[in-house]
């Protein structure tokens, strides 16, 4: 196995390059053990989710890593909501929110949250388990999330919504919001962003994981949303795009004052750092292994994912 | 005999009392979507420019702003007509909305048959969409004391409302100090001694269509047939238990009367609560029979719909097997609004 992963590159120093790696090598374990999973999205956002909890992002700390709770109702009448937000710590007026509108990111989200210090790392035992809140698509009672979202393109509008209201109540903090580029074929994504521009909900600051892959396989061969920046600013936002896999330029981008909701359009490749999934296009959507031999290959990856680890580390 | 029905009219109803209400209610907020005049808080959005949010003509992304809005605290009632809260944006309404069981507020005008705006701005299947929506609440209006009492009933529910709103001209026909009760009946006839007592039929009504029955029941009784009639403004849920005694005091027939399709809704619920207790009286159910509407005027549609003071007469007749020799002089006049209302900003 030779093929080395372009974030080994990054200073181990570096917290939120510690974290990207961190995702990929969870996620990557998990998906081994499971025998399928949303791999290439951990592979696009790595950088994108390291760069928000591990700069950009100002929320209370966790009382340490915390364990997730038991499922225990769904919301209605005598049945209050649990809010997956409780792993982005207290919330606080001059705090920041995040969002996550792509709910089947939720196992890069939770290797986010464990590399952050800010989710027990046995919670991935749970994930996908009867009666367990680590759900394969998340919704509002699962770690890290506020909102339910798995019908795409809503969260926009609802961090919108909660933007506007943390205005009205004089709140200074910012409003994050993460979200997939397959987002922007929907329709509602546009009225948000109309709504946020006339508004003007400078308080967001939306980052968006353009790895053009999407359930039916490429973006261009389903249906193209390019080009997206300048469609952005056409409607009233700001929006520059940079290399998502550059926790730097995606840092300066996400800070970034502009004085108009913002956009940060994180170009990513959906094989970086496990480039043995190149032999999987066009489909790169979803990971199941196809024979056994192709599981070795990933095994094999894996055990030579830790040696570079240990070494970079050590 | 032809009765006059002696009710007093109520030019928009909603428009001042929603502004003295919301006066001492910060939390409240408006958001519109385009048809603000049309659903009578123009003057409102005047009064209070800062609760008042234009979301333009993009539901789906007010439904979900709205979400927003109630997560952080605030009471959103969003005003345009019914068929843009439940048809475009259901989703949004059931995953951003519904399911985390916020304070938000539906206020859907032009319910029904209501509006000579056709197929498109009627909305004949909201009660049916919404019933089956988990944490809803469905309000209808009847009158203009419910336009008026209805906003304190949906202020106290902890999760989503949905209300059939009216507009325009509005009979007052229950009286200011019997406000909308939350899941109760209106009694508002009964066939023997008490509501429980043995009558020949019952008659459950909402909305609009109270008013036809209400039109039509002195003629019944006048040729000899009791009627017990309740009005029902709460449509979920639907648990009085008044309905249940009503319901199992009819000899020969129960009939509902809805300005919506005869599926879903009323006459739906009553039908649950039949079999779910064992009541075998015939039910017949007044309503749009698996049909869309047209545009024209309500009273026309009315007529060709067969939902009118009338055709509960013809049913009852039907029920009962005979003639009861009652024909439109017999009923108390029919109120007609006129299309063009200067009540109504436009036509619609």
């Amino acid at each position: 196995m030779t093929l080395y992963p372009a974030v080994m590159d990054l200073s181990p120093s570096d917290d939120a390059a510690r974290i990207a790696q961190g995702i990929r090598r969870r996620v990557l374990a998990h998906v081994l053990a499971n025998n399928g999973g949303y791999l290439s999205q951990a592979c696009s956002s790595a950088e994108l989710l390291a760069a928000l909890y591990g700069q950009v992002l100002r929320l209370a700390p966790t009382d340490g890593a915390l364990h997730p709770p038991a499922f225990e109702s769904v919301p209605g009448p005598n049945a209050p909501r649990v809010s997956g937000g409780i792993f982005h710590g207290d919330p606080g007026p001059e705090l920041d929110r995040l969002i996550i509108s792509p709910a089947h990111y939720a196992l890069v989200v939770y290797a986010a949250l464990i590399e952050a210090g800010r989710l027990d790392e046995a919670a991935l035992d749970q994930f996908n388990k009867d009666g367990s809140t680590v759900e394969m698509i998340g919704a509002e009672h699962s770690p890290g999330f506020e909102t339910t979202t798995g019908s795409l393109a809503q969260a926009l509008s609802t961090a919108g919504g909660i933007a506007l209201g943390r205005r009205l109540k004089g709140e200074s903090g910012r409003t994050f919001v993460f979200m997939s580029d397959g987002e922007f074929q929907e329709g509602q994504t546009w009225e948000a962003v109309q709504a946020l521009a006339y508004y003007g909900l400078e308080s967001v600051r939306v980052v968006v994981d353009v790895n053009r892959a999407q359930c039916d396989g490429p973006m261009d061969t389903v249906m193209t949303i390019e080009p997206l920046t300048t469609k952005l600013k056409a409607f009233g936002a700001s929006a520059e795009s940079v290399d998502g896999h550059d926790i730097a330029s995606l840092n300066r981008a996400l800070e970034r004052p502009t004085g108009k909701p913002h956009f940060v359009l994180a170009y990513t490749d959906p094989v970086r750092g496990v480039p043995l999934m190149n032999n999987r296009r066009p489909v790169l959507h979803y990971v199941r292994f196809t024979s056994p031999e192709e599981r070795k290959e990933y095994e094999d990856f894996y055990e030579q994912l830790l040696v570079n680890d240990s070494e970079v580390v050590g | 005999m032809n009765n006059r029905l002696d009710v007093e009219i109520v030019t928009r109803p909603h428009v001042e009392n929603f502004i003295d209400w919301s006066e001492d209610k910060p939390e409240v907020l408006v958001l519109s979507a385009d048809l603000t005049n049309s659903c009578e808080v123009g003057k409102w959005r005047d009064t209070y420019p800062e609760r008042f949010f234009s979301m333009g003509m993009a539901e789906q992304n007010m439904l979900s702003f709205a979400a927003g809005l109630a997560r952080e605290g605030f009471e959103p009632w969003l005003h345009t007509f019914a068929v843009f809260l439940y048809r475009r944006p259901l989703d949004q309404l059931q995953m951003s909305v519904a399911y985390p069981n916020l304070k938000v507020r539906l206020v859907g005008f032009l319910p029904g048959i209501t509006t000579p705006g056709g197929v498109t701005h009627q909305a004949i299947d909201d009660v049916a969409v919404m019933r089956a929506i988990p944490n809803m609440t469905i309000l209808e209006t009847g009158d203009a004391t419910e336009v008026e009492s209805v906003l304190d009933v949906a202020h106290s529910i902890d999760g989503p409302v949905y209300i059939r709103m009216l507009r325009g001209e509005v009979p007052r026909l229950f009286p200011r100090e019997e406000p909308f009760a939350f899941d109760r009946a209106r009694i508002l006839n009964v066939g023997g001694e008490d509501v429980g007592s043995p009558t020949d039929v019952v008659v459950l009504t909402s909305g609009i269509l109270t008013e036809e029955a209400i039109r039509a029941i002195p003629a019944l009784e006048a040729s000899g047939v009791s009627v017990t009639h309740l009005h029902m403004s709460t449509l979920k849920p639907f648990t009085d238990p008044t309905v249940l005694t009503a319901l199992t005091s009819a000899r020969s027939a129960i009939v509902t009367m809805e300005n919506h399709l005869t599926t879903g809704g009323l006459g739906s619920a009553v039908a649950e609560v039949m079999a779910e207790n064992s009541i075998s009286a015939p039910l017949h159910r007044i309503g749009l029979r698996d049909t869309y509407a047209h545009g024209a005027s309500q009273s026309y549609l009315l007529g060709e719909y067969h939902l009118d003071a009338m055709a509960l007469v013809r049913t009852i007749e039907q029920v009962l097997g005979r003639d009861l020799d009652i024909d439109e002089s017999d009923l108390a006049e029919v109120r007609v609004a006129a299309v063009h209302s200067s009540a109504k900003v436009e036509a619609l």
